[in-house]
């Protein structure tokens, strides 16, 4: 039966899929935030995860997250790789028990009838070694196709989290194209008369661009450097027990981290322009997993709760 | 109680356990389940868990005499863990103890009284004073408390027993889902069926209690919630709910799923029993779909489109009748079918994007030639003290070059050294390439891939991509004679290097694959039946570490690391491979054969020659001579520059003497052909004489000159007939005297 319906174009839109999404985490106790306004490769080095899962204190969270990958990029030629995609982030701690049916629920959500699709959790454990972090779990593949990092963290930081929180990371132009069906992502209805390619091409051009030939190696470098120095700087002044509360509460720790973050991502700009040698590489990223363990300690030390964590790892 | 009251108390000596058994009545017992239900275990791991699982509880099950470990059945699924008992019996034996107290001496006084000793163990032992038995051992009488104990409940025991067991199974990683003081498991643990017979088992553990309820597919099931009516339901009610519990029945399944598939569609699969395995611990309901792909794909190698659909999206690869790759595939889906065609499509639009990515990869890494990816090399590490993987070619270079020079020269014309050189030095460019990234289990053969495809030489290209065979024991060795070198040289530099900077493989460590790398140079030169001089080989690349960067320190004990490292795969290869036995590989190693071809040609002698009647007493004759000269001290004290004639007075030295002189110099010249086991022969014919000299001879003569004469001529004897094999190595029958 061919109706005008029928060519109605299938599946959500880009917004509507982040729409779906939202208002379902946020029917299930979720503070919607926003992404962060610094340059990440994840959402997980957003603070509203990396910091929020320490500690013992229950929060739930949901927030899409662009995430910048320099070597992904592809000049927008690439149906597939993008230089920037964004992540439907959500963590939840303490972890409910049926947090698997939540998460598959979700899927339904937006459109996914379960029962006519195959569904799997493959094995895939998760780390960060920038950020000290790693938990155990799966990707989660629908007909094939990997749509969702699904975490229960265990350490970040450098700390073990105590309770853990699971994080589930949508990827969200793969699960679109799934929906939409089509070809490449330049072609995925963002709204109902703007495409992904018309929104965010000149971007994918641009930034592949700039950090696969126009970066200049030793600014970056130089910017690199000055953002680590100024971050161990801060850190350094972090205020000891002697000193008074309003003291500590008001020492930027976040401003830290946000310098440390600075670094993650300007190493990924160096490891594009193929800066960085495989034998650099792992020192490179061993000073900045220094930085972010400085900073989860001083976070949890600043909220009076690092003794108690401290504690937990000794037991262990 | 546990089995603790079975181990004999230290201070009041032995008690024993005999099992009062009923003797006629049928024991009542009841099947028994237990089901770990878990979010989805990693599939690589599902089957040793099962296994282990086993082993646990059929060591817990025993020591309680609940049941024969053998009665016991584990199965592994992605969601579940389940073991079961067709009969577990309802009630533990009940058991009649002895356990001894103090002497009856000691224990009763002059009248027969009991004693305050007498009284206090009672006590203990929990036994009236008048129930104490005497009995006699053989260090004479003591006094006993016999007991029956009485057998507890099955139920009772299990709820204490299996937790424990569920938590003793280990895993690679385990993780913590509530606190982290509270469970450890691979993946959380979601629910517990615990039965016997119709009834619960109850435990918990964290926060789940055990229960009868299981749970179906997660999307096929008619109920969320499965109960288990009693333990012998269990495999039925789970397949009603599209779960198929056994993995024997899921890859039956999958195997005939597949078949059809083929027969429909006049399609072969490519055999992949690993891939089978791992499908098996990913479904729970599983069935084939087939997929097809664009044709132009398959303009790339075979090689990279299989480990695309095999590695990442778990495909099985399909041909056609000539055996050429298809442009199919199938996919093992949890579920009841695909009778729309959606699934398929999903998988199909996956493959065609990671062919997609194949393809730039391929077209990116063709931009330049092979040989320009090596000064990329110098920025990848091979290990932070060895250097760089371009220091490493430097070094491979050398010695390949040096192995296929010594091959070319003793006739091995194959052993082209232009071409080993060459596919020396490109062998590790394809570690910078986009595709090696993308794909790192096809390193080297994507190097010999693109050599073919730059028109490099055809023996070239091929010793690049067979460079890291073998992987094992089983698989093929390079096909030809510069990707032998090559491999080996590989190899070399590997082992010595990783030896000098401390990186010996002990127990389960093993990173750098040190053991693999030491059998494929045993399977390389043995299978090819090439000369190599171990020693040889082993100085060379500590020389080239020694003076190429980074100028390594290795010390001269390092090289006899290796070599005793690679003597024990060479015991490991000729036992296993070869069927020798160890003493004749011992034999032949002691004598210095550090040429595997000529110490199987020895071994292959000394085997041939043991069964001739001459042989094991000569060999019973060596032992004793070795111990004969171990006894006499340091040669310093009695060795002679040579045996002395004038000082043979026994006929029958005489005779020993001149024997031994005929038969090295006969024996040497047939060694030099090559000809062992008639050499061995020769020797073994010395022994009537050999004999006789122990008849008839005192080795340890009064006279000093004439004791020192005796002993050098017997030290010349074991040097001279040793060299092919060490005799004395051999065990033999009767002892050495």
């Amino acid at each position: 039966m061919k109706t005008k319906k029928a060519e109605k174009p299938q599946g959500l839109t880009f917004q509507q899929l982040i729409f779906n999404l939202q208002k379902y985490w946020s029917d299930r106790g979720c503070i919607l935030q926003q992404p962060y306004d610094v340059e990440v490769g994840a959402g997980t080095m957003h603070p509203e995860t990396f910091l929020r899962v320490l500690g013992p204190d229950p929060y739930r969270v949901a927030y899409v997250q662009p995430s910048r990958r320099p070597t992904d990029g592809r000049y927008g030629e690439n149906p597939n790789r993008l230089y920037k995609h964004s992540q439907l982030q959500v963590v939840l701690k303490p972890i409910p028990d049926d947090i698997q049916t939540i998460y598959l629920e979700s899927l339904h959500a937006i459109g996914i009838d379960l029962r006519r699709h195959d569904i799997r959790f493959e094995e895939d454990n998760w780390e960060a070694p920038t950020l000290g972090a790693w938990g155990i779990g799966w990707q989660v593949l629908l007909d094939g196709l990997e749509i969702t990092q699904y975490t229960y963290f265990q350490q970040c930081g450098g700390l073990d989290l105590d309770p853990p929180s699971v994080e589930l990371t949508y990827g969200l132009e793969r699960i679109a194209s799934f929906l939409q069906e089509v070809p490449s992502i330049f072609d995925l209805r963002w709204s109902d008369d703007t495409t992904y390619g018309q929104v965010r091409l000149a971007e994918e051009r641009q930034f592949s661009a700039y950090s696969f030939e126009a970066a200049d190696v030793d600014f970056t470098r130089r910017h690199f450097e000055m953002y680590e120095e100024e971050a161990a700087v801060l850190l350094g002044r972090f205020p000891g027990a002697a000193e008074d509360d309003l003291q500590r509460e008001r020492f930027p720790v976040l401003a830290a981290y946000d310098l440390c973050l600075k670094c993650s991502h300007l190493f990924n700009v160096l490891d594009s322009r193929r800066a960085i040698s495989t034998t650099e590489r792992a020192a490179v990223i061993g000073r900045i997993r220094a930085l972010a363990c400085r900073v989860a300690q001083a976070y949890l030390a600043q909220r009076g709760q690092l003794a108690e964590a401290l504690e937990t790892e000794a037991r262990r | 109680m546990s089995a603790k009251t079975r181990k004999p108390t230290a201070r009041q000596g032995r008690a024993s356990v005999a099992s009062a058994k009923a003797a006629a009545a049928p024991e009542p017992s009841a099947s028994f389940l237990l089901e770990i239900g878990c979010e989805e275990i990693p599939a690589r791991m599902v089957a040793r868990a099962a296994t282990e699982l086993r082993i646990l509880l059929g060591k817990y099950l025993t020591a309680y005499e609940l049941a024969a470990p053998e009665a016991i059945e584990t199965w592994g699924a992605p969601r579940r863990l389940t073991a079961s008992i067709p009969a577990l019996r309802l009630r533990q034996p009940d058991r009649k103890t002895e356990t001894l107290g103090p002497p009856k001496a000691v224990a009763f006084d002059d009248v027969g009284r009991p004693t305050k000793a007498a009284e206090s163990f009672a006590a203990k032992q929990g036994v009236a004073v008048t129930a104490l038995e005497v009995t006699s051992t053989p260090r004479g009488e003591y006094v006993v408390a016999r007991k029956l104990v009485p057998g507890k409940p099955a139920r009772e025991i299990l709820a204490e027993i299996l937790p424990r067991a569920v938590l003793e199974l280990s895993f690679p990683r385990s993780m913590y889902w509530t606190r982290s003081s509270g469970p450890r498991f691979v993946r959380p643990i979601r629910w517990i069926v615990a039965l016997l017979g119709d009834k619960i088992i109850p435990f918990s553990m964290g926060e789940i209690a055990s229960g009868r309820v299981s749970r179906g597919h997660r999307f096929l099931a008619r109920q969320f919630r499965v109960p288990i009516a009693q333990a012998g339901d269990y495999v039925r009610a789970l397949r009603q709910q599209f779960v198929l519990a056994r993995p024997e029945e899921r890859k039956e399944r999958i195997e005939k799923e597949l078949s059809r598939i083929g027969m429909q569609h006049r399609l072969r699969l490519r055999p992949d029993p690993a891939l089978l395995d791992e499908v098996v611990y990913l479904n729970e309901y599983p069935a084939a779909i087939l997929g097809g792909f664009d044709a132009s794909y398959l303009a790339l190698p075979e090689e990279i489109l299989v480990t695309v659909m095999r590695g990442h999206q778990k495909y099985f690869a399909l041909e056609d009748r000539n055996g050429r790759l298809a442009p199919y595939f199938a996919a093992i889906i949890n579920s009841n079918g695909d009778a729309s065609g959606t699934i398929r499509s999903g998988h199909e639009r996956v493959l065609r994007a990671r062919f997609s990515d194949a393809r730039f990869f391929w077209d990116t890494d063709q931009k330049c030639r092979l040989a320009d990816y090596l000064p990329g090399l110098a920025g990848v590490t091979y290990e932070s003290r060895l250097g760089s993987y371009l220091d490493k070619v430097e070094r491979v270079r050398w010695l390949a070059r040096s192995i296929a020079e010594g091959w070319f020269h003793s006739g091995h014309l194959e052993a082209d050294i232009a071409s080993t050189d060459r596919a020396a030095e490109l062998a590790k460019c394809d570690l910078v390439t986009e595709m090696v990234r993308e794909l790192p289990e096809l390193e080297g053969i994507v190097g010999g891939l693109y050599a073919a495809e730059q028109g490099e030489p055809e023996t070239v290209a091929a010793a690049i991509y067979d460079q890291y065979r073998p992987a094992g024991l089983d698989d093929r060795i390079p096909r030809n004679l510069p990707g032998c070198a090559l491999a080996l040289a590989d190899r070399m530099d590997s082992l010595v290097g990783c030896f000098a900077v401390g990186l010996v493989p002990s127990g389960s460590s093993d990173a750098f694959g040190l053991r693999r790398a030491a059998l494929g140079v045993v399977k390389i030169l043995l299978e090819r039946r090439l000369p190599l001089s171990l020693s040889a080989a082993v100085a060379t690349s500590a020389r080239l570490l020694r003076e190429l960067a980074p100028k390594l320190d290795v010390p001269p004990q390092v090289e006899s690391q290796v070599r005793i490292f690679l003597q024990d795969r060479i015991r490991y290869v000729f036992h296993e491979r070869y069927n020798f036995a160890y003493d004749e590989i011992d034999a032949v190693l002691a004598a210095g054969a550090d040429d595997l071809v000529d110490a199987e040609q020895r071994i292959s002698a000394l085997r041939a020659v043991r069964r001739s009647k001459n042989f094991e007493p000569l060999a019973v004759a060596f032992k004793r001579i070795r111990k004969i000269l171990e006894k006499a001290g340091p040669p310093e004290g009695w060795r002679m520059e040579s045996v002395r004639t004038d000082l043979l007075a026994d006929a029958a030295e005489r005779e020993l003497h001149a024997s031994a002189e005929k038969v090295a110099k006969e024996s040497a010249r047939l060694k030099r052909a090559g000809r062992y086991r008639e050499a061995l022969e020769q020797v073994a014919g010395l022994r009537p004489v050999v004999d006789r000299f122990f008849d008839d001879v005192l080795v340890m003569a009064e006279d000093d000159a004439v004791r020192r004469n005796r002993l050098t001529l017997l030290a010349e004897l074991l040097r001279e007939f040793s060299d092919i094999a060490d005799f004395s190595e051999i065990q033999t029958e009767s002892a050495a005297r």
